[in-house]
């Protein structure tokens, strides 16, 4: 009989070995999975894990798709803790493109330093613009933010959608659904030479700082924790729920709005229908699997975004479908998941009094 | 109008709201028992699979329907030992469980594409079935839409009314207290939690079997999620999410009408934003008035429970 | 995986004389050919017709020509890594087979000279990168013209995807064709908003048989629609592949994506150094655009006036746009002998008499 022992305080040993150990059960499932399906193993996890990172580009290009995840899941994570379930990142994300990138369409002609700042704060507006929806819902009218921030998710993209198939069309693009390019003064610039690596990795390294510096030093940051943790107690202390509620939902709207910025201003370069493929909501995960601690968020969105590049380079070197992909980095979830249970427990053998009553 | 497009219509909100109302139910038992699952999309995908490659195997539409409900309870089961058992976060492991589905789908169907099926048949009551107006709309459907319906007064009666109810609630609401008095939490949320993976199988089997007879990746489209949705817009109450099922799915034909009868000159992105608006606007409305409903969400709902934490 | 024999025969003339203009470097070394996809190989619409394109290459070249696939490509940032893994990867031709992908290409295209681009329905080009796109708009012509023989409503229901050219443009092509033959018929426009929801699409088709249509056409990929029209019984037509299967009755016929030989073609251009630069819009002529068979529901005369259309078109003596046209309002846009430019139909945002609804701007 396994069960599992409560440790007294969190094992620091393993909460390092945890992952480590987690990407070893990876590696072993992923050898069998691929063995399975008649693929090189080897090879089959090299391309995964290895060969995306194995030049200046592949590295760049694991921050470019790590950017988006870091700077949302930074923000949700300091909403999950407050209890505050903003699980329409993706929505917030879509409105922060669309008023930062309104901007750029609005003045394409415009050569000036100021527009590229005006439009991270315009996308930041958007997204936090979107976030008071539900927030205003539930302080106000007490109605349920999984509900609304999920629904205004739909909405935001049929929204992009009807702009860029319509008003916002580029007047030389022949009436297909994109914007005109964003003018260079309206661009990320580019961080490295011959990459995409755009200004948005900084900012998500700023937010990742910012966070840290919230949660661990600030009165606000204490808060947070104790509503989250202890949701009586902090009424008690006089803490406000609604004041949680409005901070967590604009912090966590507002990084999600720049993160879709950053996408539209950096690597896209304009509007088109699809601006994300799920980043709002890869990055509850990436939340999580970060201990909703900013560094840990940091880790993680960097492991998820490689799961993403090593899947595409599997497919182009041996021809792994997408779909073994996605068994494969739901396994990978898995394991990383369950891992963290080490940290908090032990594990023993032979039986106990509560394994009765479990 | 004469009555024919409107009992027409209604029709198509019973097939439109069907699927939607079975993973709904089963994921209000699972959050009654305090456990957030929002794997319902990968659980709806899996079962849809297996339905349709079991219907295509052996004929027997029965078959197919066990064969949802085992493979969304497996599913389940997955998410139950990660989250029950090795007490993951449960937010993470149900959107990890919907990415794994969706891969997992995928690959078990990649052989099913482009295969016809025939429609899960549509139950016949000799006399009944025919009458005018009551036939088509009452006694025309297939089994899974009487059997959603049914659910409805079943669930909400063993919620409310018998004891089994009450303990799975008492769970929910504050999982120490229930441990203290002896209940097994554990094991209870093991059962809410296969249920609500059975209830998503045959959500999905109404999609690949019914609703659209085939087998294309990802057909659910997101309906994983409006069923997440309708869990909380009907404040954990089975006629609740029966009401928004079909508010949902009829707020969806109706703007389909609106484009097809060219009423309203505007672009279809807005009119297709409509049952998204409409369901925050009704539960803003039902909620504006009540404390009451913060009493119905279960207390311990997304916290992980060890029995000696 | 099989291959179709079929195929193999075909087209082992093109591979017998690629293999000798290729000569011995390229025994060594395989042409390696990749594709971007938008969507799933297991979408059976778009993407699927795409890899049967695909397949047809491996069919042709066998162990001269390795080809891979990037599926489910999100048209957003991740489509330029993909292209320029592809590249960097060492293909030599690689076809980004959605219009989201545009850009994305141009940029890949001009770090990586020496590679060959193709971009499906497009319209940047450069000397590595052609475009190419089938005149779908001309398969509308034809089922246009069976719809309007065989409605006894006079109305049509049409699922549209999204309100984008190329769609707009099969839903003139397909209501000229139709009024010609039936000046009383009209087509009910449903958009949508998804390339992808089988349940939507089915709402769709029920909706707008609700509303009177007897016959449904649809720019969508999924044969949701068709399930609905032989259940209903009503008729219907196909889309990107035969979908005679899902609806035996109720098919028409459908107009089929049949990127093959254009795939072989191209491969064959660069294994022996003849591949240029190109803007290849085909059709019906080329073979690019098919028809499948004659459903049960066509009888004779319908079918032989289809015949005459499909052949008009492609001997040239017919053009889906020829004037006289009128616009919604009535007023004639294009004259009596006139007919629509290749560039004004690439980017047509109008619709013509006979579609009932308006495009918002």
């Amino acid at each position: 009989m396994i069960r599992l022992v409560p440790r007294s305080e969190p094992s620091a040993a393993w909460t390092y070995l945890a992952p480590v150990f987690a990407v070893a059960l990876t590696v072993a499932a992923g050898f069998v999975l691929f063995a399975l399906m008649g693929y090189d193993p080897v090879e089959t996890l090299y391309h995964f894990f290895v060969s995306p990172l194995s030049s200046r580009y592949g590295v760049a290009e694991l921050v470019v798709k790590a950017t988006p995840l870091v700077l949302i899941g930074v923000g949700l994570s300091i909403g999950f803790r407050a209890g505050v379930w903003n699980i329409g990142a993706e929505g917030q994300l879509t409105l922060g493109a669309i008023f930062g990138g309104g901007l750029a369409i609005w003045l394409h002609d415009s050569e000036s330093i100021l527009l590229l700042p005006a439009m991270v704060v315009f996308g930041a507006l958007g997204g936090a613009l979107w976030a008071a929806i539900p927030a205003l819902l539930k302080t106000r009218f007490n109605v349920n933010e999984i509900l609304t921030s999920l629904m205004l998710t739909y909405v935001a993209t049929l929204l992009l959608s009807a702009l860029v198939h319509g008003p916002w069309r580029d007047p030389e693009g022949f009436n297909f659904p994109e914007s005109r390019l964003f003018p260079d003064a309206g661009t990320m610039p580019i961080l490295l030479d011959g990459t995409r690596l755009h200004l948005g990795a900084l900012l998500a390294v700023v937010a990742v700082g910012v966070a840290w510096f919230i949660l661990s030093k600030t009165l606000l940051g204490f808060q947070v924790k104790v509503v989250g943790a202890a949701p009586r107690a902090a009424r008690f202390a006089g803490f406000s729920q609604a004041r949680m509620v409005w901070f967590s939902m604009l912090l966590g709207g507002g990084l999600a709005g720049i993160a879709g910025l950053s996408e539209v201003a950096g690597p896209i370069g304009q509007l088109v229908p699809e601006i994300s493929p799920g980043y709002g909501f890869t990055a509850i995960i990436v939340a999580f699997l970060g201990r909703l601690h900013p560094l840990g968020v940091l880790f993680a969105g960097l492991l998820m975004a490689l799961s993403y590049l090593g899947g595409e380079n599997a497919q182009i070197a041996v021809g792994l479908p997408t779909a073994v992909t996605g068994v494969f980095q739901g396994l990978l979830l898995f394991f990383v998941l369950a891992a963290d249970l080490l940290v908090r427990y032990r594990i023993a053998f032979g039986s106990s009094p509560e394994a009765k009553a479990a | 109008m004469s009555l024919d497009p409107v009992i027409l219509a209604l029709i198509t909100i019973v097939g439109a709201a069907t699927p939607l109302l079975l993973a709904a139910l089963g994921e209000a038992v699972v959050e009654k028992s305090g456990v957030l699952n929002l794997g319902v999309e990968g659980m709806m995908l899996v079962g849809a699979v297996a339905a349709f490659a079991t219907a295509v195997g052996t004929g027997s539409s029965t078959l197919a329907l066990l064969a949802a409900a085992l493979a969304g309870a497996a599913m389940a089961l997955l998410f139950g030992f990660l989250t029950l058992t090795l007490l993951t976060s449960q937010v993470a492991s149900g959107l990890a469980l919907t990415i794994f589905g969706i891969g997992l789908s995928a690959l078990i169907g990649s052989p099913y594409v482009g295969t016809p099926l025939e429609r899960l048949a549509r139950l016949k009551v000799p006399g009944l079935s025919d009458l005018p107006v009551v036939g088509p709309l009452l006694f025309s459907h297939d089994v899974l839409v009487y059997f959603g319906l049914a659910m409805v007064p079943v669930i909400a009666w063993f919620l409310n009314r018998s004891r089994a109810g009450l303990v799975l609630r008492a769970v929910g609401d504050n999982h120490e207290a229930a441990h203290a008095i002896g209940y097994p939490v554990i094991r209870i949320r093991y059962m809410a939690v296969l249920f609500g993976g059975m209830m998503a199988g045959l959500g999905g089997a109404y999609l690949s079997l019914a609703y659209t007879p085939m087998w294309i990746e990802q057909m659910t489209a997101g309906r994983g999620w409006i069923a997440l949705a309708l869990v909380v817009f009907a404040a954990w109450r089975p006629v609740g999410i029966l009401i928004g099922a079909y508010l949902f799915g009829g707020v969806t034909i109706l703007q389909l009408h609106a484009q097809g009868g060219a009423m309203i000159d505007i672009a279809s992105q807005y009119l297709s934003m409509l049952p998204y608006i409409a369901t925050i606007v009704v539960l803003t409305l039902m909620s504006s008035g009540a404390a009451r409903r913060r009493l119905q969400a279960p207390a311990c709902l997304g916290r992980p429970f060890h029995p000696t934490a | 995986m099989s291959k179709s024999r079929l195929l193999r025969t075909t087209l082992a003339a093109l591979a017998v004389s690629a293999l000798a203009a290729a000569g011995a470097q390229a025994q060594e070394d395989p042409t390696k050919v990749g594709f971007v996809y938008v969507g799933p190989v297991g979408d059976h619409g778009w993407t699927y017709r795409h890899d049967v394109g695909r397949q047809a290459i491996d069919a042709a070249f066998g162990d001269k020509v390795k080809t891979s696939y990037v599926e489910n490509v999100s048209e957003g940032p991740d489509a330029e890594r993909v292209i320029r893994q592809l590249a960097a990867d060492g293909h030599n031709l690689i076809f980004t087979t959605s219009f989201g992908f545009m850009n994305a290409t141009v940029k890949v295209a001009k770090q990586f000279p020496d590679v060959k681009f193709e971009h499906a329905t497009g319209y940047k080009r450069a000397d590595n990168l052609s475009t190419y796109a089938a005149r779908f708009y001309e398969g509308r012509s034809v089922i246009g013209t069976i719809a309007g023989h065989l409605t006894k409503s006079n109305t049509i229901g049409y699922i549209g995807s999204f309100p984008i050219p190329e769609v707009i443009r099969g839903i003139n092509a397909f209501t000229i064709a139709m009024r010609k033959v039936n000046p009383d018929a009209e087509v009910k426009v449903v958009w949508v908003n998804s390339w992808y929801d089988p349940g939507k699409e089915a709402d769709a088709a029920k909706t707008l048989i609700d509303q009177g249509a007897d016959i449904i056409s649809q720019h969508t990929d999924s044969p949701a629609p068709l399930q609905v029209a032989e259940e209903r019984g009503v008729l219907a037509f196909g889309q990107a592949s035969d979908m005679a299967k899902f609806a035996p009755k109720a098919q028409l016929t459908a107009i089929v994506d049949h990127w093959d030989e254009y795939y072989v073609e191209r491969t064959k251009a660069v294994m022996d150094g003849s591949w240029e630069s190109a803007d290849v819009w085909y059709g019906l002529k080329q073979g690019m655009v098919e028809m499948a068979p004659y459903g049960p529901g066509v009888p004779a005369d319908v079918a032989a006036a289809a015949d005459a259309v499909k052949q008009g078109i492609i001997d040239g003596s017919i053009h889906p746009f020829a004037g006289p046209i009128n616009n919604q309002a009535g007023e004639q846009v294009v004259a009596e002998g006139e007919t629509v430019s290749d560039e004004d139909l690439l980017k047509m945002d109008w619709y013509v008499e006979g579609v009932q609804g308006t495009i918002p701007k």
